[in-house]
């Protein structure tokens, strides 16, 4: 059993955190630094190795050449695509991407795919949580935004493949959470999650059947979010400096960043405060200081959240109800701490929403809760089932270029349509089968996903050969084909292109170039990463000797820390893990009472000059960004 | 390989074919004598059989259904069937559970809808919805194609000034103007068609009585004369129900 741990995650736009079902409740695995949520950042720092996290933060105003954040944006998606993002975010694509091609982002002298990058946030989380069981992690559940499309899906679950994990399910956010809440409830209802998160917004709507998760609808826009909150506010300090001190500082990287990391702060703050004041050092001297109340924030901030109000109807439309019909609406993702937001989910839906759960933490929670139900439940799990939908209708392009949808959008997955299809020419073996996505009658206004190929079909007459094509929707919301020709019984090849995936070829190259998850190499890691803890607790120790609590120690206890100091070092030299493990351990127990003595001084320094910035760590609009409160070193 | 035979002798066999799978009644796993779902001995789930969407739900072919009891057996297979409950099962067993959860929510889907259920056991009973279908309708306004619909001549009038006063709307609205009295009078005609479209759903109700009826009376002779009249009425009112309800979308888009 002990290398059988299944983990949940959230693979977020800004943060993203690894949770596990530890008895009856979900506990989400801080890091290495004791917190939960690790910034989806990678950078390249000074020794060539990529970072990741709350250390490559620096480097997103230091270095912003070799930083890279919120890739989720990219995820499964072509250059054609994401032409408004390019504008907005400063992402270095390699600059010879043709249409249809996998995006790559320049990071220093080499490129990345969005799945590998999300790789390397996902193998950071890995290493938590293996950091954690002391034991190698090799299955997740990951979550995803509800109205992902499949190509967005199938690049999530290549970014598992590649950092070394066999992604077991892919769960749709707001449904995750929605599992969160409903752990110890259970009861029955309608159920609306609202999730609005740093780059997506999902509506879903669930009905609670005696431990039956059912979702009835779910809408949303994979693009819209807290980024586009701070891209406003960027906009409008960029204008503000251009006019003020005649400065274009548009193309200044490193401007743009202080300047984003500002805002970020400015939005968190004024979710508790009447007021702001933004104070930015610019290149030359000058500074860019601007106040912002909050009335004066929710009206620059009104034409993006009523963005999520279309979604929010349609959802009810499709699912049928009234708002009246809703019995519970949940809240999920940081933007919704923001005040105008949680009024507007109370205008649209007649009640007050819950926040009992962090909403940076909720989606992680649930995806523990889901990977205990795949790993065989527990007493707490054992009647709980998830029945999701796919978020959009599935078609296929016919005569005219129009698309005849074959599965709509809301059915339960997994769900499957079947399709005829004959030959037009005598002796023709091929037919091709282009795949779509989308709600529209074009099929050039839909998402594209995969042109088929089906080959060697038996040379016959023309319209005589009758192949039969199954399109299924698995429980990822990920689609699968298989065809028959019916009249010889043989099943018909499928030559699949994704229009923006990878293929199972290129995930396993990036597999191997990555291939550092290996038994052996984990026990290193387990050495090197137990050196560190050893380092920081040695580090704090040589600190605290100089202080007043070492002395309130009895002679004894100070002796015997000093001895087991000594152990520790020579342990560390050495690469025996469980020898470093345990000195650490044992000097931790036999510091405790110094630890605490100190934690009493540093307790009632604080009580004397309370400071904003440390106070309301647990829910506080602080939490969250990755450039907010930022504490760089 | 066996295909299952249309049961009707109306049209030709329907085109898409039921599940055509292994129809052994032996269990993949331990070779027992299968049940419907899972295996009599070893209680393995099976792959999907080749029978119908009212019989995977162990119910007669029948239009009349209570929605309260299939949304009970649907949560109680999706309890068993979800591949979510398979986490940990061989490889096959996890493909057959895919195979028929996928089977149950396709089925649950069209059967809990009296719509989709009227038209599926018409496809059954091998009878096609023609070019009043909901997929001809919407190819055609897409492609900027005349509508084949044959108008239901009692409508033809209406319809016609309707259309007219749907025109002008729509004309108006681009002009930014505003014609109380034109909305009023579009407002009436749908009033009427809603009526016209809850009169339809009534008369389809009352021929799916019938049906059930003659179900009941008689055993599989599904040449016989009075069932298929049963059946052409169910495919005219059908056909009128989807024509009034695309013509009340259509209202519905020019008035948002």
């Amino acid at each position: 059993m002990a290398t059988d741990y299944i983990v949940g995650i959230d693979l977020g736009t800004t943060n993203s955190l690894v949770a596990y079902m530890q008895g009856d409740a979900p506990v989400v695995i801080p890091g290495e630094d004791g917190v939960n949520l690790v910034p989806s950042v990678v950078a390249l720092d000074e020794k060539k190795q990529m970072i990741v996290g709350n250390a490559a933060r620096k480097y997103l105003i230091e270095t912003p050449e070799r930083a890279v954040y919120s890739v989720k944006r990219l995820m499964g998606r072509g250059i054609e695509d994401v032409q408004e993002e390019l504008k907005l975010f400063p992402f270095r694509l390699a600059d010879d991407i043709q249409p249809g091609e996998v995006l790559r982002i320049a990071i220093g002298d080499r490129t990345y795919n969005p799945p590998e990058i999300s790789a390397l946030v996902l193998r950071q989380l890995k290493r938590n949580a293996e950091r954690f069981f002391g034991a190698p992690v090799t299955q997740a559940v990951i979550t995803v935004p509800a109205y992902f499309n499949d190509a967005q899906r199938q690049a999530t679950k290549d970014a598992g493949r590649i950092a070394g994990l066999n992604v077991l399910r892919l769960v749709n956010e707001p449904t995750a959470a929605s599992l969160a809440y409903g752990l110890d409830k259970k009861n029955n209802g309608v159920i609306v999650v609202y999730d609005l998160g740093g780059g997506t917004f999902d509506i879903s709507i669930l009905k609670l059947h005696d431990g039956i998760f059912e979702v009835v609808a779910t809408n949303g826009d994979t693009h819209l979010g807290g980024d586009d909150i701070d891209n406003l506010l960027i906009a409008i300090a960029l204008d503000d400096i251009r006019g003020d001190l005649g400065l274009d500082l548009s193309r200044n990287g490193e401007a743009v960043a202080r300047i984003r990391k500002a805002v970020i702060e400015g939005k968190i703050a004024l979710s508790s405060e009447p007021s702001v004041k933004l104070d930015v050092d610019l290149p030359g001297g000058k500074k860019y200081q601007r106040e912002i109340s909050r009335d004066g924030f929710e009206q620059m901030i009104q034409p993006i959240i009523d963005r999520t109000m279309a979604p929010c109807k349609q959802a009810l439309k499709d699912a049928g109800f009234k708002p009246s019909d809703i019995d519970e609406v949940v809240l999920v993702g940081g933007s919704t701490r923001i005040p105008k937001v949680r009024n507007l989910v109370k205008d649209l839906f007649g009640r007050a929403p819950h926040t009992e759960l962090n909403p940076d933490e909720v989606v992680a929670l649930g995806a523990a809760i889901q990977a205990n139900i795949l790993g065989g439940g527990s007493e707490i799990t054992k009647d709980m089932l998830l029945l999701d939908v796919t978020p959009l209708s599935l078609g296929i392009e016919v005569a005219g270029g129009v698309t005849d949808k074959i599965i709509l959008r809301n059915s339960t997955v997994p769900a499957s349509a079947t399709q005829h299809y004959t030959t037009q020419v005598d002796g023709q073996t091929n037919v091709a089968i282009h795949v779509l996505q989308g709600e529209r009658e074009l099929a050039r206004d839909c998402r594209s996903l995969a042109r088929f190929d089906l080959k060697g079909i038996p040379p016959m007459t023309a319209g005589l050969p009758r192949i039969e094509v199954k399109f299924l929707i698995d429980a990822n919301g990920i689609l699968r084909v298989s065809a028959r020709e019916q009249r010889s019984g043989k099943e018909a090849e499928i030559d699949v292109q994704p229009t923006y995936g990878l293929t199972d070829e290129q995930v396993e190259t990036m597999l191997l170039e990555s291939f550092d998850f290996a038994e052996e190499d984990f026990r290193q890691r387990q050495v090197i990463e137990a050196r560190r803890e050893a380092d920081t607790i040695l580090e704090a120790l040589v600190k605290a000797k100089k202080g007043e609590a070492w002395s309130d120690l009895s002679r004894e206890e100070r002796q015997r820390a000093e001895s087991l100091e000594v152990r520790l070092i020579d342990a560390k030299a050495g690469d025996d893990y469980h020898a470093i493990r345990d000195g650490i351990d044992t000097l931790n127990t036999a510091t405790m009472r110094l630890a605490e003595l100190m934690m009493n001084t540093a307790v009632s320094a604080a009580l004397k000059g309370k400071n904003m910035d440390d106070a309301d760590h647990e829910d506080g609009p602080h939490a969250g960004h990755p450039m907010a409160k930022a504490d760089f070193e | 390989m066996a295909r299952v035979e249309s049961k009707s002798s109306l049209v030709a066999p329907p085109n898409t074919a039921e599940v055509v799978a292994n129809a052994t009644p032996l269990c993949w796993s331990c070779g027992e004598i299968r049940a419907d779902h899972f295996c009599h001995s070893c209680g393995k789930v099976q792959p999907p059989s080749p029978a119908d969407y009212f019989a995977f739900f162990g119910f007669p072919r029948k239009l009349n259904l209570d929605t309260a009891v299939l949304e009970k057996e649907f949560y109680a297979l999706s309890r068993k069937l979800h591949p979510d409950v398979f986490g940990r099962a061989e490889e096959k067993e996890r493909s057959w559970s895919l195979e028929q959860s996928s089977r149950l929510n396709d089925a649950y889907r069209t059967l809990k809808d009296p719509i989709k259920r009227t038209e599926y056991l018409l496809k059954l009973e091998g009878v096609e919805l023609e070019e009043q279908s909901k997929q001809a309708t919407e190819k055609a306004r897409a492609s900027g194609d005349l509508k084949k619909q044959v108008v239901p001549p009692d409508l033809l009038e209406e319809v016609f000034e309707l259309n007219m006063q749907l025109e002008e709307l729509r004309a108006q609205k681009k002009l930014g103007e505003d014609d109380p009295a034109l909305l009023e009078e579009i407002g009436k005609a749908k009033l009427s068609l809603e009526e016209k479209h809850d009169a339809l759903l009534g008369e389809l109700k009352a021929e799916s009585k019938k049906w059930d009826e003659s179900a009941n009376s008689e055993t599989g002779s599904p040449g016989d004369p009075d069932r298929r009249k049963i059946l052409n009425k169910m495919v005219d009112v059908l056909n009128r129900r989807n024509y009034v309800r695309n013509l009340l979308r259509d209202v519905n888009e020019a008035m948002e």
